[in-house]
C-alpha cells in the first residue's frame, strides 16, 4: 500500500518511521530540505521537497497512486488545501489530515465529499489531551483507552498489595463484584505476556490490562489496589497547546495551577482560562513549586515541549510528595527509559498517540480504532465484523469457535449501544464492534485476514 | 473654530427640540380645554425662533470635528435645561421660579426625577405630561434621538453619540452605521414604552397615569402625576408592573438587541453584567426584608413595597410606594447607597454603573489572588473577557472623580446653606446619581431648599447624566488649547 505524507515534522516522521517498518511504502513530503534529509538518511523511504499543498509537487509525490494521503505539516490551511487538490486532482482513495484549530476540527458541517473532503481528521493533542483526563479521573491508572466512543474502556494498572484480588485466582473476580462485568486481558509479569485463564493468580507488581464498561472501570481497579481518593488539585507543568487544552478541558473540575515559563504565553493563557491559576515561572524551580504547595496537590502533568524539563520537573514534583504524576516524553529513548521509573507513574507518548491513531486507518480490515501499548509491543484493536456466516470467518459464530491467533484475546463486543463483556458462548453477529487484545504485534496480519470479509477475494 | 459650527447645531437642535417638546404638550392641553396652550406656544415661538435664528446666521459653518461634540453636547443640555423651563416658569400652575423651573427642567431631561414642586395633583395636565414627555427624552437620550433622526447633524455624529453614552465601552455598536444603531436603540425604547403603558392600563391606572409613569419608568426617570408617587396607587397589581419595567429598563438596550435580534432571552443571564445586577437587586431587597424582620418600624410596608423600593432606587429611578420616611435609617441609608451602583451600562439608569462596580470588585479579588500567588498571572475578567489596562484606568479615574465630586458637592452645600449632613448627603447621591428623593428635608420635594443649592444640584445632575467627563472636560485648559 502506498502512503503519501505530507510534513516531516515530529507526527509526519515518527508516522513515516512506523508505517515504514510495517513495509508500507511510504512518500514523504517537506518544504524544509534538511528535515527530510535527515528523516531520509535514516528510513527506507522517497522524499519529495516543495510546497505540500502544489499540484505539481503533489503529482511529482505520487498523489495518483497513493491510496492514502496523510497531511501533517504545521498549517491547517495547507493540509485542507492539499486534501482538497488531491480530492479534486489525483482521487487519492482516502484523505486523512492533522487539523489543530478547534475552529475548523469540531465544524462537522466543513466536511465530507462535497464540502471539504477529508475523510479523518486527526488531532495528535487533543488526543493526548483526553488520555491524560482520562488518567486524572482514574488515580492509579497507567493507561485507560476508549473504544466504541467511550463505551467501553480498556484500563492498564499495576497490582499493588491491599488490593483484595491481589494474590488470589481471576475466577474470584465474579464474585467480588457480581455487579460488575469485566474482563481481564492481559497480564504482564515482568516484561512477559500472560493470556490469562481463570486460575491465573494475580501477583504484586502485575501489569494487568482489563476490559469494562466505562462507568464499571473504577470498581475493577479497586480490586486490583487499595482505592484512591479522587484527584482534585492538579499541576500542569507548560502552558503549550496541550497544556491549554487540557486546562480548559478539565478547569471545572479539578483546581488547576499550570506552570508557564514565558510571559507573554502566560498573559496568553489568563486570558483563555477562567478558574485555572497561572503561575508565570520555571516548572524545574523547586523553591517555586514548594511555594506554590505542590506537596498539597494530588496529581502534577508534565506536558511542557522539553522532555528534560518534563522529567526533571516530574522527579522533582514525585519527591516533594505528589501522588500521580503524569509524564509526556517525546524521545523514544527517553520513554523507554522512564517507563519503569518508579518516580513517574504514567509516560504518554505523543508519538505512540499519533501512531495509533493513525494506524487505525492503514489497516485492511475496517478497524475503527487501535491503541498501541507497552511501547508499541501489544496493541488493542476495536474491529467491526462485515458479512454473513458464509463470507465471515467470525460472523455467526461463538467466541469459543473463533480461531484466534494465539497471543490475542476478545476483550468485549459493542452491539448498538450494548457493551457485551466477552465470554465463550457470545455470538458474533455482523456489525459488531469487536473488541481484541494482542500480545504479539506479528499476529496483527493474521487478524487482519480473519476479520475481512471473503467475498472481496473474487 | 468651533463657535460657528457648535453655535449652528445647537440652533438645530433647539429648533427640533421645540417641535417635539412644546407642540406635543401644547395639543395635550387643547384636548384638556387648559389655558396652558398659550403656554407651550409662547414656549415654542421663543425657543423655535431663537434656534432658527442660530442656525440661520452661522448655517454656512462647516462640519464639525474631533472632540467638539463633547462641547455640542454639553451647551445642549445647558441649553434644553434653560429653554425646557419656560412653559414651567409662564405657566400660573405652578409657576415656578427661575431657579426652580430649570431645576425641575434639568432634573427631567437627566431623568433625575427630583422635583420642587408640591401640589402636582392639582396641576394641569398639560403640564403633568410636559414634565413626564421631558423625561422620556432624556432617557434614552437627546442626542441618540438627534444622531437617529436628524440628519443634518453630518460627520461628527459618531462623537456627539459618544459624549452621551453611558459605561466604558461606548465604542460598542449594534450595526456598522451610527444612526442605524441609535434608531434601534430609539425603537426598542419606543416599543418598551408602549407594551409598559398598556400593562399599566390593564393594571389599574387610567390612561393619562399610564402614559405619563410609562415615560418615566421606561426612562427610569421617576417623576410621577401624583404628590405621593406610587402610594397613590394602592395596588399590588401597579406595583408590580413597575418593578417589572424598571428593570427591564436598567438593563443595557444594547443587549435587549442582541436578544432581539437572535430571539434568545438566555442572553441575559450569559451577561456578567447584568448576573450582577440581579445579584444587586436581589440583595437589597433581601435586605431590606431582614431590615423589617428584625427593626421595628411604623411603616406599613409589605414585601411588594420592600422589593418596590430596592429596584426604584437601585436603578435609580426614584418612585416612592412607601412612608420612607417611618422605614428604619438603615433602611434609608441603604437605599440611597443601592444608587450608587446604578443600573447596567447602555441602559437609561444612573449611577455608577453595575459594569464599573463590578470591574472594580475583581480587581479588588486580583491584589488578593496576587498577594497568596507572588508568581502567579492575573487579569481582570468581566464575563471571561480580560478587561485592558487603559479601561482599568479610565474606569478607576471616572469613579475616583465621581466620588471626589460627591463630598466635594457635600462641603459646598454645607458651606452655602444649613442643611444637615443627612440632607446634603441624600441630596447630592440622589443628584448625581440621578435618582430623584432623598432623606431628611429633601424626602418629599426640593422645594424648600435654597436657589445656590438648587443650582448646585443641577450641576450634579448634569454631571451623573453625562457620566462627568463630557462635562469636566469643557473645564480643562487642554480642551480649549487643542
Amino acid at each position: 500500500m502506498q502512503i503519501l505524507i505530507l510534513g516531516a515534522g515530529q507526527v509526519g516522521g515518527i508516522l513515516a518511521d512506523s508505517l515504514a517498518k510495517e513495509r508500507f511504502d511510504v512518500t514523504l513530503v517537506d518544504k524544509d530540505p534538511s528535515r527530510l534529509k535527515a528523516v531520509g538518511e535514516r528510513l527506507d523511504i522517497k522524499t519529495i521537497h516543495g510546497e505540500a499543498s502544489h499540484p505539481d509537487v503533489l503529482r511529482r509525490a505520487g498523489a495518483e497512486e497513493a491510496d492514502i494521503l496523510v497531511a501533517t505539516t504545521g498549517s491547517d490551511e495547507v493540509n485542507i488545501v492539499a486534501c482538497q487538490v488531491c480530492y479534486t486532482k489525483f482521487q487519492t482513495a482516502k484523505r486523512i489530515a492533522r487539523l489543530r484549530a478547534a475552529a475548523y476540527a469540531d465544524d462537522n458541517a466543513l466536511f465530507g465529499e462535497d464540502h471539504v473532503p477529508i475523510d479523518f481528521i486527526i488531532n495528535p493533542e487533543r488526543a493526548v489531551t483526553n488520555q491524560v483526563k482520562e488518567l486524572l479521573a482514574h488515580p492509579g491508572a497507567l493507561e485507560i483507552l476508549d473504544f466504541a466512543q467511550g463505551k467501553v474502556q480498556l484500563a492498564a494498572m499495576r497490582a499493588y498489595s491491599g488490593g483484595p484480588l491481589v494474590g488470589r485466582a481471576l475466577r474470584f473476580l465474579t464474585s467480588d463484584i457480581p455487579e460488575v462485568e469485566t474482563r481481564v486481558a492481559a497480564i504482564f509479569r515482568k516484561g512477559n505476556a500472560i493470556i490469562p485463564t481463570g486460575d491465573t493468580v494475580i501477583e504484586e507488581d502485575d501489569e494487568a490490562f482489563f476490559i469494562a464498561a466505562r462507568e464499571d472501570i473504577t470498581s475493577v481497579m479497586g480490586e486490583l489496589r487499595k482505592a484512591e481518593l479522587p484527584n482534585k488539585k492538579v499541576v500542569i507543568a507548560g502552558g503549550g497547546n496541550i497544556g491549554y487544552g487540557l486546562a480548559k478541558a478539565i478547569e471545572e473540575d479539578y483546581d488547576i495551577k499550570i506552570v508557564e515559563r514565558d510571559i507573554s504565553r502566560a498573559n496568553w493563557l489568563e486570558d483563555g482560562l477562567s478558574r485555572s491559576i497561572v503561575i508565570n515561572g520555571s516548572a524545574t524551580d523547586r523553591d517555586m513549586l514548594i511555594e506554590e504547595n505542590i506537596d498539597q496537590c494530588d496529581a502534577f502533568c508534565a506536558v511542557t515541549n522539553d522532555d528534560d524539563i518534563n522529567i526533571m520537573s516530574s522527579l522533582m514534583a514525585k519527591r516533594l510528595g505528589v501522588k500521580q504524576v503524569i509524564t509526556l516524553i517525546g524521545k523514544r529513548a527517553y520513554v523507554d527509559l522512564m517507563h519503569d521509573s518508579p518516580s513517574i507513574d504514567v509516560v504518554i507518548s505523543p508519538q505512540q498517540v499519533a501512531t495509533s491513531m493513525l494506524l487505525s486507518h492503514v489497516r485492511r480490515a475496517d478497524i475503527a480504532r487501535v491503541h498501541s501499548l507497552r511501547r508499541g509491543a501489544a496493541e488493542a484493536i476495536e474491529v467491526v465484523a462485515h458479512g454473513t456466516k458464509e463470507s465471515s470467518k467470525v460472523v455467526g459464530r461463538r467466541i469459543c469457535d473463533i480461531y484466534l491467533p494465539s497471543g490475542t484475546t476478545i476483550g468485549a463486543i459493542v452491539r448498538g449501544d450494548k457493551v457485551l463483556i466477552a465470554h465463550d458462548e457470545v455470538m458474533v453477529q455482523a456489525d459488531d464492534h469487536i473488541i481484541l487484545f494482542v500480545v504479539d504485534k506479528k499476529q496483527i496480519t493474521s487478524i487482519e485476514k480473519l476479520f475481512q470479509v471473503g467475498l472481496k477475494l473474487f | 473654530m468651533l463657535l460657528p459650527v457648535i453655535s449652528k447645531l445647537t440652533g438645530v437642535l433647539l429648533t427640533y427640540f421645540s417641535i417635539f417638546a412644546f407642540l406635543v404638550p401644547a395639543c395635550v392641553a387643547f384636548f384638556y380645554g387648559e389655558i396652558e396652550v398659550s403656554v407651550f406656544l409662547t414656549s415654542f415661538l421663543v425657543t423655535f425662533f431663537i434656534g432658527a435664528a442660530l442656525w440661520f446666521y452661522f448655517r454656512e459653518a462647516e462640519e464639525f470635528r474631533g472632540a467638539g461634540g463633547f462641547l455640542l453636547t454639553a451647551l445642549f443640555y445647558v441649553g434644553l435645561g434653560l429653554f425646557g423651563a419656560l412653559p414651567l416658569i409662564l405657566s400660573t400652575q405652578p409657576g415656578l421660579s427661575f431657579s426652580d423651573g430649570v431645576f425641575e427642567s434639568v432634573s427631567g431631561l437627566t431623568t433625575t426625577g427630583a422635583t420642587t414642586i408640591s401640589g402636582l395633583d392639582s396641576l394641569p395636565k398639560s403640564i403633568l405630561f410636559y414634565r413626564h414627555l421631558l423625561q422620556w427624552f432624556g432617557g434614552m437620550g437627546i442626542i441618540v434621538f438627534a444622531v437617529a433622526f436628524l440628519p443634518v447633524l453630518g460627520v461628527g455624529q459618531m462623537q456627539l453619540y459618544h459624549s452621551e453614552a453611558s459605561g466604558p465601552d461606548r465604542d460598542a455598536k449594534l450595526t456598522p452605521r451610527i444612526a442605524e444603531s441609535a434608531k434601534f436603540l430609539w425603537l426598542i425604547y419606543a416599543g418598551l414604552t408602549l407594551i409598559c403603558v398598556i400593562s399599566y392600563f390593564i393594571a389599574g391606572m387610567n390612561l393619562f397615569d399610564a402614559i405619563c409613569h410609562a415615560f418615566s419608568t421606561v426612562a427610569i426617570g421617576g417623576f410621577s402625576t401624583h404628590d405621593q408617587s406610587f402610594q397613590y396607587f394602592d395596588l399590588n397589581s401597579v406595583k408590580l408592573v413597575a418593578i417589572f419595567f424598571m428593570i427591564v429598563s436598567g438593563i443595557n438596550f444594547a443587549l435587549h438587541f442582541s436578544v432581539l435580534k437572535r430571539k434568545n432571552p438566555l442572553l441575559y443571564l450569559a451577561d456578567a453584567e447584568v448576573r450582577t445586577y440581579f445579584l444587586v437587586l436581589l440583595l437589597v431587597s433581601l435586605f431590606l426584608v431582614a431590615v423589617f424582620q428584625f427593626r421595628q418600624s411604623d411603616s406599613d410596608a409589605n414585601s411588594v413595597d420592600h422589593l418596590f423600593q430596592a429596584v426604584s432606587f437601585a436603578t435609580t429611578t426614584g418612585f416612592v410606594s412607601s412612608e420612607l420616611y417611618l422605614w428604619p435609617p438603615i433602611a434609608q441609608v441603604v437605599l440611597i447607597l443601592a444608587a450608587f451602583a446604578g443600573g447596567c451600562a447602555g441602559s437609561t439608569a444612573g449611577g455608577i454603573k453595575i459594569i464599573r462596580v463590578l470591574t472594580i470588585w475583581r480587581q479588588g479579588a486580583r491584589e488578593i489572588k496576587r498577594l497568596v500567588h507572588p508568581n502567579g498571572v492575573f487579569h481582570v475578567k468581566v464575563g471571561g473577557q480580560p478587561v485592558t489596562e487603559p479601561v482599568l484606568n479610565s474606569i478607576w479615574s471616572f469613579v475616583s472623580v465621581y466620588i471626589f465630586l460627591f463630598f466635594f458637592s457635600i462641603v459646598l452645600i454645607m458651606t452655602v446653606s444649613d442643611l444637615d449632613f443627612l440632607t446634603s448627603f441624600s441630596a447630592v447621591s440622589a443628584s448625581l446619581n440621578n435618582l430623584g428623593p432623598g432623606l431628611g428635608m429633601v424626602g418629599e420635594s426640593y422645594e424648600d431648599i435654597s436657589a445656590p443649592v438648587k443650582w448646585i444640584l443641577i450641576i450634579n445632575m448634569m454631571l451623573g447624566r453625562l457620566e462627568l467627563f463630557t462635562i469636566l472636560v469643557l473645564f480643562t485648559p487642554y480642551y480649549w488649547r487643542r
